[in-house]
């Protein structure tokens, strides 16, 4: 049991060649470059293997919101706080979801005070809770960018237990990558995209903004020297003045995407705006149940209204961290209000969350 | 903010998972305590694996420990609640440089629990104390109704002896030392979570459950030198749970290297899956030790003699710079600094 690949993917030998090459590359630029990633498996990689402590000072690599606990707005939360609240409903959902502190609580505070909120690995867990327990309304919370949709479209298609719902919090990201290249103030000169989202999607839909908006792009995989050739790949773009998307996580990737999985989402889902916590609404931003299966869509069978919800606490700085305008260092919050113990904004609680990273990897 | 406020000050499960929340649990409990030691012997403020009570004009003192049990599922590959109690119990003794003389048991059933499980659950007890050559001197039962406790848990207290000038303890270490460990790191905490339902984890991993008699033997003569300057065998928490408690109550640095840690190949798969941290994660058969650097080789050496010590490595060295932090040379050359855990780790989204 071994990933393939690894030991070329953590090799220091390795690992040395591409920073010399690197080292090179940036000399040649001649001036700091600001490279962002959208993923928090690629901050995590980043940060454990202590990547930036390698690479020259003239490179700043930055964190967008690559985390989907953390862009699930409070509002979503706190409906399924609402329904949790009631004793025929069990809450189901993925495990750092339920630490994340929405408008007044966390699915984990509700859980303390007695109501039934279950970690789950996938919604056919969810399922199965839901045909083990007729006389209950079993909720899966679904969140998760392009890699966990699928899972939760098949489980609705496969015809489930008819008192299993879900409450629909499904995030796409190219429409977040666009967003952030238009940002003008942002400048950034290159972007990491995710690897498991690329997975599914293809590359296709990267390709398009790489050149509208002359941004170099590189998507890849999560070992450290996948991280490093990623950034090798962008500045010798950067150098030549090219702006395309390469692919250094051929091994996974591939061109077209997952037809299986994508042929899932067109058939459940539908794209709508959608909004992000710390961003704010974006336009074909997420993903609504079709009408043809709304009978497994809990908006529509339990109605539940949330009127007033607070995705951004007072002098918490989660939505600067997530469009890269602010470290986690810059923010007044961090290490002395806002620990993981006591997260006060959601890029904290997730070990995908920017703020936790960087509180469990780097020192004060 | 006042409904946060309200309900942060309910008992969670990350109280009792070895990190910083813990630490405040026990502050918590521990400070209005009015009399903390014996004859000035290491008391509940060291919190260390246990106290001692220097029996006046002996050169020796008692050495006390308490452990509460329960795991999750009873039975796991490797061990049981009976097995894990006397290992658990035993070790914490060794930590302290102790001979491991006597226990007592306290066993908490929940109602309605089988007579059969509880049989397999005794037996394993009593055979593994007899394994450990310690004697079962005193116990207690209670029963609770159906539904206030989950199946069964048992609390022991452990008694030993040792020297007195045997200095093992947590806030021993010296700048220069080398740190050892004996194994592989986070079996037991990753073959437990492997093992659990809904996961369908197929793996034949087992936990590393197991006395360390062996290791404070092989190393008898070091420990009387007071070449060791502190153990620990650590289990909630992980390394990194006790390196920073080591770091933090020695005013220290650890500098770990990541290429000398052992790691069995299976807990590096499931926790890259989960999105765990090895560190993290327990370990119930394995030792750390802070050793005098001129010593470090040959208690290596005597370690790797043994039959549980075969895979120890010198992991890294202690110093004076960055007190009280851990780090690490990770594989590929990067520096990071390695936390104290904060609670039950959770396995993550995608």
């Amino acid at each position: 049991m071994e990933i393939p690949g690894s030991k070329i993917l953590r090799s220091k030998q390795f690992t040395d060649k591409i920073i010399s090459s690197i080292n090179k590359n940036i000399k040649a630029i001649n001036k700091p470059v600001k490279i962002m990633h959208v993923c928090g498996t690629h901050e995590h990689t980043i940060s454990k293997y202590g990547l930036r402590s390698l690479i020259p000072k003239e490179i700043e690599i930055i964190s967008g919101p690559g985390c989907p606990v953390c862009v699930c707005p409070a509002a979503d939360i706190d409906k399924a706080i609402e329904l949790g609240k009631r004793d025929d409903v069990i809450i189901t959902t993925f495990g750092d979801m339920i630490r994340v502190p929405a408008t007044n609580l966390s699915l984990a505070e509700l859980k303390a005070k007695g109501a039934d909120v279950r970690i789950v690995y996938g919604p056919n867990d969810a399922a199965k809770i839901a045909k083990d327990n007729p006389n209950k309304e079993i909720i899966f919370f679904a969140i998760g960018f392009e890699t966990t949709v699928p899972l939760t479209g098949y489980e609705i298609k496969s015809n489930p237990p008819s008192n299993f719902s879900v409450i629909c919090a499904h995030k796409l990201i190219p429409a977040a990558l666009e967003l952030l290249m238009s940002i003008d103030q942002l400048s950034i000169d290159g972007f990491i995209s995710p690897g498991h989202v690329s997975t599914i999607i293809g590359i296709k839909p990267y390709k398009l903004f790489s050149n509208a908006y002359h941004v170099p792009n590189v998507i890849t995989g999560f070992e450290p020297n996948d991280v490093l050739l990623a950034i090798l790949m962008l500045l010798k773009q950067i150098k030549n003045k090219k702006f395309e998307t390469l692919n250094e996580y051929s091994r996974v990737v591939k061109p077209e995407g997952n037809i299986v999985a994508q042929r899932i989402i067109s058939e459940v889902f539908e794209s709508v705006s959608s909004p992000w916590r710390g961003i704010g609404r974006i336009l074909d931003g997420g993903l609504a149940i079709k009408d043809q299966y709304e009978k497994y869509d809990a908006d529509k069978k339990f109605d539940i209204k949330i009127e007033k919800s607070t995705d951004i606490h007072p002098g918490c700085s989660c939505h600067l961290i997530m469009t890269g305008k602010l470290s986690p260092n810059e923010c007044k919050l961090f290490r002395k209000i806002c620990t993981p113990l006591n997260p006060v904004g959601p890029c904290m609680v997730s070990m995908e969350g920017t703020c936790s990273i960087y509180y469990k990897y780097y020192s004060e | 903010m006042s409904e946060k406020k309200e309900s942060s000050k309910i008992i969670r499960l990350a109280h009792g998972a070895g990190g910083v929340l813990q630490e405040e649990l026990i502050n918590f409990i521990t400070k209005d305590i009015t009399l903390k030691n014996v004859n000035k012997g290491i008391g509940v403020e060291e919190l260390d694996d246990g106290a001692t009570i220097p029996l006046e004009n002996y050169d020796k003192e008692i050495v006390i420990t308490a452990d509460g049990h329960t795991v999750y599922p009873l039975f796991f590959p490797g061990g049981n609640l009976g097995t894990l109690s006397i290992c658990g119990t035993v070790n914490d003794l060794l930590m302290m440089g102790a001979k491991p003389l006597a226990l007592t048991s306290t066993i908490i059933i929940e109602e309605g629990f089988k007579f059969e499980v509880l049989e397999k659950i005794i037996k394993s007890f009593n055979e593994k104390a007899k394994e450990a050559n310690i004697a079962i001197i005193a116990g207690d039962t209670k029963i609770m109704p159906s539904g206030s406790l989950n199946e069964i848990i048992i609390a022991t207290s452990g008694i030993g002896i040792k020297d007195k000038e045997i200095k093992i303890v947590d806030n021993g270490l010296k700048v220069g030392d080398k740190i050892i460990i004996t194994g592989t790191i986070g079996d037991h905490g990753t073959a437990l979570m492997a093992s659990r339902e809904g996961l369908n984890i197929s793996t034949d991993l087992e936990s590393d459950l197991n006395l360390l008699l062996e290791i404070n033997e092989s190393i008898k003569s070091e420990i009387k030198s007071n070449y060791i300057h502190a153990m620990k065998d650590p289990t909630r928490g992980g390394i990194a749970g006790a390196l920073n408690d080591w770091a933090s109550k020695s005013n220290v640095s650890i500098y770990l290297e990541e290429e000398k840690i052992p790691i069995k190949k299976q807990v590096n798969a499931i926790c890259d899956m989960l999105g765990l941290d090895p560190f993290n994660i327990a370990c119930e058969g394995k030792a750390l030790l802070s050793v005098d650097p001129a010593q470090a080789d040959i208690v290596l050496k005597k370690i790797k003699s043994t039959q549980i010590g075969k895979e120890a490595e010198i992991i890294g060295e202690v110093k004076a710079e960055n007190p009280k932090k851990v780090l690490l040379k990770t594989l590929v050359g990067g520096t990071r600094f390695v936390d104290m855990p904060l609670g039950e780790p959770i396995p993550r989204i995608c």
